[in-house]
């Protein structure tokens, strides 16, 4: 290690702790901070105003994965980019084990009990699946790119594990793996058309899969088109989902005032709904904060995928806010009923132990790369040769 | 190092492009929120206030019912009843057992108790047991932190302080049937009582009140979070209370004399305004039943019951009226235009053609007029006077006295009797009428029907010359004169010389030895009573029988004895009460009613709170 040296010349690998710990970008963990107390305040009126049981719980998991976060970002990408595909083979496998254990006579399950948490494989995945594909794709020079065939190992790299998480069967996360991925590829530079081939095809099998759709699968999505048929039925999460929101107006009804929320007509409030939950006590106006502080994340994620010298860097620093993203969009237009109802949580907001974990562990990996943006990794991967 | 360049610029593009893209995205969200939260806002905040706030009724207190003097009659009792909630007790058994040591609880009520528990949320009361006296409900009270869950409510129940005494005229009130339901949501409110019968149901409207509303706020499961207040919130208004005409005493008094008879009913009206102040029928009910409500085998009781006790028979009793119509009889004759003093010679029988009509006195009265005619009730006399009148002037005059048709009276259930006359024949039968009905008419039998009340009516009529309307609404307040009402009832068109006579035979019937009801006469001064007894025949009685002997009442079965009646007002001099009695199956008019009737009117005129101030004012004045 030479030391020193000006920073603009200096391999970020030889960087020291402190200034690595210098190089994070705090802005980024205020605006992290500062979605997490949205989270924590919604918690608490989710109790009917008591910090027990949720909010106190997420404020000691935001703590433990801040810590996680911030020596996450104090690895080198290198060493994620070196065992990527190993890391990937791990959730693979944790996906197979919980599909297994739950045909087993088990019931349904999606997570691993490991004590301390319950360990969800398919929120592993998400993580897994972008290094995974960052690292694929940092591979693949621009000619690479162009040819088909370069495509099928990392299709093949998305749809295994979209196949065992629809298994489960998770609707929300399955959409969400392929969205991050859908749009890891285009990153990457793979051609529109293809793209457009793929959604063609897509729109093409609609009518087919509807007819190999199960009564029930037919009626959620029915359900989802038009939820005031159904206000009772499968369709009266949505359809209360859709009256907080609206009846909280421009302003909000208050904090802990959300009638919907507070008398129990608002389904899963403290985890996947909590939106709406917000949405009711802080009107249109805390919901437009709360999606500022999340276009905030989202354009530090941009910043820093644009920062990188590295591919692998800006793929991963792509993939991890597309993941973000995901939730975020994916969440809210559920619970706006822009889409059907499939469970996926508010990030860092819903209550909830390992979306919490790999959501602050992600961006632990996206400060890790900000860190190390100047670092340059060869094609082949484990030295500088730039 | 090209090619990393081209595809770092690649990547750059695409980026910008995604973060466009997303940017796309999350307008979309924006708008959805604008959409839902700005324009579609007001349905929603519609449809969460649907969601979460229900209003409820608040149940108006029920008017009470007054006599005369300001007694209830009607009122209404504070129930409290024990209440538990599942939830909040725990182990419910245990705490049923411990609440038996302080309002007694079978086991058969705690398995009905816990049953009942489980069907409901567990939030939602149930009721353990009512009625509980004031030392029951300090014993819960006291022990309240040994019984969660448990709670003291007070319910409102309806009290008649009369009890049988009054039930045929107050009536009661009960659960409110399908029928009764037309929109007034107050009526489906779970255990609101209407009136059903008497009074209560006659004056509901004014009676029941308007009902509050308050409004809760309910979760999801239906749970009341907490009330609200704004302007829809109103209180209840509580029914008006009724004053009756009707004096609770003499009530009393009436129905207990009347209960020395098996079936009858009695009437006391005030003859210059038409209270009605006493109205009796026996034998009677316990209007209590209802408000408990009475099991299958008890209602089917009271409706086999050959006696009829759930029947007002005084206002929807009919009865041939016999020889009280005797009066009607002759009012119509005088109006006729005959003469008062023309003789009839009575031989005992009277024959139309082939018919013979017999007197009630089988050796006859005689040459007589009418003023003896009536006082000795004279069959033959009325026979010949009414085929000289003619029975559509008699039942011309029925009617202005108010008999064959409702009398008016402000209680449900009242029948109308029956006056025939050659248009009705005709419409009824398809017949003419045959002047050989005519004696029959005369007498107060054959198709003739009438309520005690009609006759109440028509006494009254006679005795004030005033066209008065029963009626148990007090219109005058207790303290004023009587009389400032007694001139809203219309003078009778019936010359004062036809009523002179036809008082003047009714004071012979009584006061005049040798009157048919002579031995029923009042002799205080100034309380003496004119009279007509009349005793209406049930069964036919053959030619062969009349020639064998008629057979005394008392060998009959009782339901084909004759019923007795009787009518009187007094005092003489200014008439003020008149009084009908009917004794079902009760034989002689004379015998059986007359004694009744003068116990109701002495003690009715005993009553009479002039008379009775006057009596005090001569005690005071006399004290040194």
């Amino acid at each position: 290690m030479r030391w020193p040296e000006p920073l603009t010349t200096l391999s970020r690998a030889e960087l020291s702790l402190t200034e690595k710990l210098q190089q994070i970008t705090w802005g980024l963990i205020a605006v992290i901070c500062a979605i997490s107390g949205v989270g924590f305040v919604m918690l608490y009126s989710a109790a009917n105003g008591s910090i027990d049981p949720w909010a106190m719980r997420q404020m000691i998991r935001f703590g433990l994965g801040l810590v996680v976060l911030i020596g996450l970002a104090m690895i080198d990408p290198r060493v994620w980019l070196r065992h990527a595909y190993a890391f990937y083979a791990i959730a693979f496998l944790l996906l197979i084990y919980v599909d297994v254990a739950g045909r087993t006579g088990m019931g349904a399950q999606r997570w691993i009990d490991l004590k301390v948490i319950q360990l969800q494989p398919s929120e592993v995945m998400k993580i897994a699946l972008v290094m995974a594909l960052a690292r694929y794709f940092h591979r693949l020079s621009i000619d690479d790119i162009g040819s088909p065939l370069s495509l099928v190992a990392p299709i093949v790299l998305v749809l295994a594990p979209v196949g065992l998480v629809m298994m489960q069967p998770d609707l929300g996360t399955a959409l969400m793996l392929m969205l991050v991925a859908g749009g890891m590829f285009f990153a990457a530079g793979v051609r529109l058309w293809k793209f457009l081939l793929v959604i063609a095809a897509g729109i093409g099998a609609v009518p087919v899969a509807w007819n190999l759709m199960h009564d029930y699968q037919k009626n959620r999505i029915l359900t989802f088109l038009h939820p005031e048929n159904d206000p009772l039925g499968a369709g009266y999460h949505s359809w209360q989902a859709k009256i907080a929101l609206g009846s909280g107006g421009l302003f909000g009804k208050g904090y802990l005032m959300g009638s919907q929320s507070h008398l129990d007509f608002l389904p899963e409030r403290h985890t996947d709904f909590i939106f709406t939950m917000l949405a009711e006590e802080f009107g249109m106006v805390g919901c437009v904060l709360l999606l500022l502080l999340y276009t905030l994340v989202f354009v530090y994620g941009f910043a820093i995928a644009f920062s990188s010298r590295s591919h692998f860097g800006r793929i991963l620093a792509i993939g991890l806010t597309l993941n973000m993203f995901a939730y975020v969009f994916i969440n809210m237009a559920m619970v706006m009923g822009l889409l059907p109802v499939v469970g996926v949580p508010l990030p860092l907001v819903s209550y909830g132990g390992t979306a919490m974990l790999t959501v602050l562990a992600g961006f632990g990996l996206l400060i890790g790369v900000y860190i190390n943006r100047d670092l340059k990794i060869g094609q082949r991967g484990l030295q500088d040769d730039g | 190092m090209n090619q990393e360049k081209a595809r770092s610029q690649l990547f750059t593009r695409r980026a910008a492009f995604l973060a466009g893209g997303k940017l796309l995205l999350l307008s979309t969200l924006v708008g959805r929120m604008y959409q839902l939260q700005i324009v579609d806002s007001d349905r929603y905040q519609v449809l969460a206030k649907d969601n979460s706030i229900s209003p409820r009724l608040l149940p108006p207190m029920r008017g009470r019912i007054l006599d005369r003097y300001g007694i209830p009659l009607a009122e209404n009792d504070q129930n409290y009843r024990v209440e538990v909630i599942s939830e909040q007790a725990g182990d419910l058994k245990q705490i049923l057992a411990e609440l038996s040591r302080y309002v007694p609880l079978t086991d058969d009520d705690r398995a009905r108790i816990i049953l009942e528990a489980k069907r409901k949320q567990a939030f939602i009361p149930t009721i353990v047991s009512e009625n509980l006296s004031w030392h029951q409900v300090a014993a819960v009270e006291v022990n309240a932190p040994d019984l969660p869950g448990v709670s003291i409510e007070v319910g409102q129940r309806r009290r008649y302080t009369q009890g049988r005494t009054a039930a045929h005229i107050i009536g009661y009130v009960a659960a409110v049937s399908e029928d009764d339901i037309n929109g007034d949501p107050i009526l489906s409110m779970p255990g609101f009582r209407i009136g059903k019968n008497g009074i209560e149901k006659q004056y509901e409207t004014e009676l029941r009140g308007k009902a509050g509303q308050t409004k809760v706020e309910v979760n999801a499961v239906g749970r009341i979070v907490k009330e609200i207040k704004d302007e829809d919130c109103r209180d209840p208004v509580a029914g008006d209370d009724l004053v009756l005409s009707l004096d609770s005493d003499l009530q009393r008094f009436v129905q207990e004399r009347l209960a020395s008879e098996l079936s009858a009913s009695a009437v006391v009206l005030d003859v210059q305004t038409g209270d009605v102040l006493a109205l009796g029928s026996t034998p009677a009910y316990d209007p209590s039943i209802f408000i408990r409500g009475l099991t299958l085998r008890e209602w089917q009781d009271l409706s086999s019951d050959p006696l009829r006790p759930l029947a007002n028979k005084a206002i929807a009793g009919e009865y041939a009226p016999g020889s009280t119509f005797k009066v009607v009889v002759a009012l119509a004759a005088m109006k006729a235009g005959l003469d008062p003093s023309r003789h009839v010679f009575c031989p005992g029988v009277y024959s139309v053609g082939n018919t013979r009509f017999h007197c009630w006195r089988k050796g006859g009265h005689g040459s007589v007029d009418m003023w003896n005619a009536l006082k000795l009730s004279c069959d033959v006399f009325f026979y010949d006077t009414a085929m000289q009148t003619g029975i559509d002037n008699i039942a011309a005059m029925a009617r202005a006295f108010g008999l064959g048709q409702p009398s008016g009276i402000d209680m449900p259930g009242e029948r109308r009797g029956l006056i025939p006359d050659s248009n009705w024949k005709r419409a009824t039968y398809g017949e003419p009428w045959y002047p050989g009905e005519t004696p029959s008419a005369g007498i107060g039998q054959g198709f003739i029907t009438a309520t005690p009340l009609q006759l109440a009516v028509m006494t009254s009529r006679v005795a004030s010359g005033r066209a008065i309307t029963p009626h148990f609404r007090r219109t005058t307040i207790v303290g004023d004169s009587d009389a400032a009402t007694a001139s809203e009832a219309p003078l009778m068109d019936i010359p004062a010389k036809h009523f002179d006579v036809v008082r003047e035979g009714m004071r012979r019937v009584i006061n005049d030895a040798g009157g048919t009801a002579y031995r029923s006469r009042i002799a205080e001064p100034g309380m003496e009573m004119a009279a007509k007894t009349g005793t209406a025949q049930v069964r036919h009685i053959s030619l062969s029988e009349h020639l064998a002997g008629v057979r005394k009442n008392e060998n009959l079965p009782w339901t084909q004895r004759d019923h007795a009646l009787f009518i009187a007002f007094a005092p003489i001099a200014a008439p003020q009460y008149a009084v009908c009695c009917v004794v079902e199956h009760g034989g002689g008019g004379s015998a059986v009613a007359g004694p009744i009737v003068h116990d109701i009117m002495l003690e009715t005129e005993r009553r009479n709170p002039a008379r009775v101030n006057f009596a005090q004012k001569l005690a005071s004045t006399t004290q040194p």
